[in-house]
């Protein structure tokens, strides 16, 4: 199997350019069938190419063409398998194809379901691409792909305007990212005078030492490029909004795979990063204060679907934390656990959404526990996951991660307490949605059940969510351990304590109504801190006024062209001079005469003169 | 020479005389056949300059200018009555400021 690796890419992208040719003249059942059909196939060449790799584990580069050779540059098509590519390949297509079968129940009744086969096949296919590459531009050719599948999907329903706003910004505000990897790909080669991430990483080790200028800006760029595709600060405002796309889309692009290459990224570039503990230090830094804000505004949202965008960025902060303090394999596991229980829990919402005429707001939903009991048995899992409550997944990798930043030197015990600050917030906000959503009154009743469809990939995510936590992953060889000793048993305790404590809380303002918040929140200081927590930090205005309305002013301005000023006016004075001319020539005899007369006279008075 | 003497300047001031009033019809007249009467008159006046002065001179030059402005006179003429024919013909007109489609 593991000479049929370029089969895994090619089988979604076959299908995807079958959907696209045919442009919905299958019969819908085939489409379907070819969409969610390519992927499963996909999944099990991932199996099988994961079994024949476990005989023999060792990393193996596997070269199809050379792309093209222009001087010294010589990219490949080329992939790179080792365990950090095999577990990401698992996660796009497993959990990938879990969505796709979902999708086929929840899209039925769309009108254009072969276009939306056809992107999230493209979709995959350059998502595998991206984590498969063995070079970093084959790297970013995926990493373009997925940036343009996300805008095609976020706008998916494209005759709502507002969608399609949706779709530019993450767009626009991802490619700002991309400029910067972009130019550390140029940087990179011109320095190394490669692109294969392997002799990369050999090639920087001998020619630069730890914290040299070059290689600390190379690192940085290539951080800008994650930081702008995984919604970490300062490029995180496209991903709430990036929720117009369909609840599938928001499961598999927005929550458990394309939002996590930027962490792929540092993870495969891990060599470059550990060179500049400088920019390891700002992915430490920006994942924290990522992770906190977020935690802030999910706390504070209505729509079930924003709430989860913002977990989402929270949850990429716990990742980015996790690589910066050095827990490279615990950011890569909570990246797995995370694909696991945010899909659920995306897919619980969508099923939520599914069955409730579309509705999207949390407090006109309510009492659902019984009426839809699959949707609250799966959310239940999956807040549990994010929560980090004991034995399920999401704790054994949060933990990992939190107790590596308390053993990291110097700053590491600030950012275990702001790691503990989030985990809180997180275990809050995610059982806010559960006792709002599932529990009390009944708001708007569900006119019908989820199927088999959508009930199986929820039912499969929800024993990978509970379970996903004790798999070992096949890192050891991929990624540098993390440094080993065990912190003080109240630290460990305390990780253990802070999600139950969140739980508790969140049972008592949002359920059991003990503890009494409204005076604090309807108080004015409440109420605007409420607000501004609500609009995000006011990032966006702020964004707004910072970027949007300068540029905007300055295309209006430039919209009549004043530098082309000069060179119509050029234009226009030779323009006016050839209509004076021309009206000269009238056609009249006696004009021509008089004019001829005057100039006779006008010459022979100089003449006079000069005489 | 006997008989009256005219002094030069008197005739060429007339000679001048003429040639102005040419001009002066030339330019404000439309009818056609008043333009060619202009030139005529415009003509005869370079012709009795050229007399007067070779008269004065008392060489033959002066006849010999003015016998060849009579024959561009004389061609001139009928190349002229030949435009104001077609003129007629084709604008119905005799008037000059109506045949201007040269301008375009």
């Amino acid at each position: 199997m593991l000479d049929f690796l370029w089969l895994i890419p090619l089988l979604p992208l076959a299908s995807a350019a079958l959907l696209m040719v045919t442009a919905g003249s299958l019969p819908r059942p085939l489409i379907a069938a070819c969409g969610a059909g390519s992927v499963g196939l996909a999944a099990l060449c991932v199996l099988l190419t994961g079994l024949s790799w476990a005989h023999d584990p060792v990393p193996r580069q596997m070269e199809l063409w050379t792309w093209m050779q222009v001087g010294t540059l010589r990219p490949t098509i080329g992939f790179y398998l080792d365990g950090l590519t095999l577990v990401m390949m698992s996660v796009i297509t497993g959990v990938g194809f879990l969505i796709h079968l979902y999708s086929t129940e929840f899209m039925e009744e769309d009108e254009s379901l072969s276009r939306y086969f056809a992107y999230m096949n493209l979709f995959v296919a350059a998502m595998l691409i991206l984590v498969m590459a063995d070079n970093l531009l084959f790297l970013y050719l995926g990493w373009e792909g997925v940036g343009l599948c996300s805008y095609l999907l976020v706008g998916f329903w494209y005759r709502d305007p507002v969608n399609g706003a949706a779709a530019r910004k993450a767009f626009v505000v991802t490619r700002i990212g991309d400029t910067a990897m972009a130019l550390g790909l140029l940087l990179l080669f011109t320095e190394l005078g490669t692109l294969d991430i392997q002799q990369l990483a050999e090639l920087a080790q001998g020619k630069w030492q730890p914290g040299d200028t070059t290689i600390v800006l190379a690192t940085a760029l290539l951080l800008g490029g994650a930081v702008g595709k995984s919604a970490q600060l300062p490029l995180h405002t496209w991903l709430p909004d990036a929720m117009a796309g369909p609840t599938p889309v928001s499961a598999l692009i927005h929550a458990a795979t394309m939002v996590t290459a930027g962490v792929y990224l540092i993870a495969r570039n891990h060599e470059l990063f550990l060179l500049a503990p400088p920019t390891l230090l700002a992915v430490a830094v920006l994942g924290l204060l990522t992770l906190l804000l977020a935690a802030f505004t999910a706390l504070n949202q209505h729509d079930i679907k924003r709430i989860l965008a913002y977990s989402t960025i929270s949850q990429i902060g716990y990742m980015f934390l996790g690589l910066g303090v050095g827990a490279w394999s615990a950011g890569i596991f909570h990246l797995v656990t995370h694909a696991f229980f945010k899909a659920l829990l995306f897919l619980a919402a969508g099923a939520v959404i599914h069955c409730l005429h579309h509705e999207h707001n949390i407090f006109r939903m309510g009492g659902l526990r019984t009426r839809l009991p699959v949707a609250f048995w799966s959310f239940l899992i999956g807040s549990a996951a994010l929560a980090a409550l004991p034995f399920t997944s999401g704790f054994y990798s949060k933990d990992q991660i939190l107790l590596a930043a308390y053993q990291w030197p110097q700053i590491g015990p600030w950012l275990w307490a702001g790691g503990l600050l989030g985990a809180l917030l997180t275990a809050i906000y995610s059982f806010r949605l559960v006792f709002i959503v599932f529990f009390g009154e009944a708001q708007t009743e569900p006119d019908r059940q989820p199927g088999w469809r959508m009930a199986l990939p929820l039912s499969i995510l929800c024993v990978a969510s509970i379970v996903g936590g004790w798999i070992s992953l096949p890192l050891a060889e991929a990624l540098p351990a993390t440094q080993s000793g065990h912190p003080a048993a109240a630290v460990e305790w305390i990780s253990i304590a802070i999600p139950v404590i969140g739980v508790s809380l969140a049972y008592l303002i949002f359920l059991g109504r003990q503890l009494d918040l409204s005076a604090l929140v309807n108080s004015g200081l409440g109420q605007r801190l409420h607000q501004f927590w609500y609009s995000g930090w006011r990032m966006d205005a702020l964004y707004n006024w910072l970027w949007v309305r300068p540029y905007q002013f300055t295309a209006r301005l430039l919209k009549d062209e004043p530098v082309d000023l000069a060179y119509n006016g050029v234009v226009h004075t030779s323009v006016a001079l050839h209509h004076l001319l021309s009206n000269l020539q009238t056609g009249r005899m006696r004009w021509y005469a008089s004019t001829m007369v005057g100039g006779l006279i006008v010459l022979l008075a100089v003449l006079a003169r000069a005489g | 020479m006997p008989g009256l003497q005219v002094p030069l300047e008197h005739v060429l001031m007339m000679a001048a005389a003429l040639f102005i009033a040419g001009l002066v019809g030339l330019m404000v007249r439309r009818n056609i056949i008043f333009i060619l009467m202009s030139l005529e008159v415009m003509l005869n006046a370079s012709a009795l300059a050229f007399v007067a002065a070779g008269a004065h001179w008392g060489q033959a030059d002066g006849q010999i200018i003015f016998m060849l402005i009579l024959t561009v006179a004389a061609a001139e003429v009928s190349v002229g009555l030949g435009l104001v024919l077609l003129l007629q013909r084709r604008f119905k007109t005799l008037d000059m400021d109506n045949a201007n489609r040269l301008r375009d």
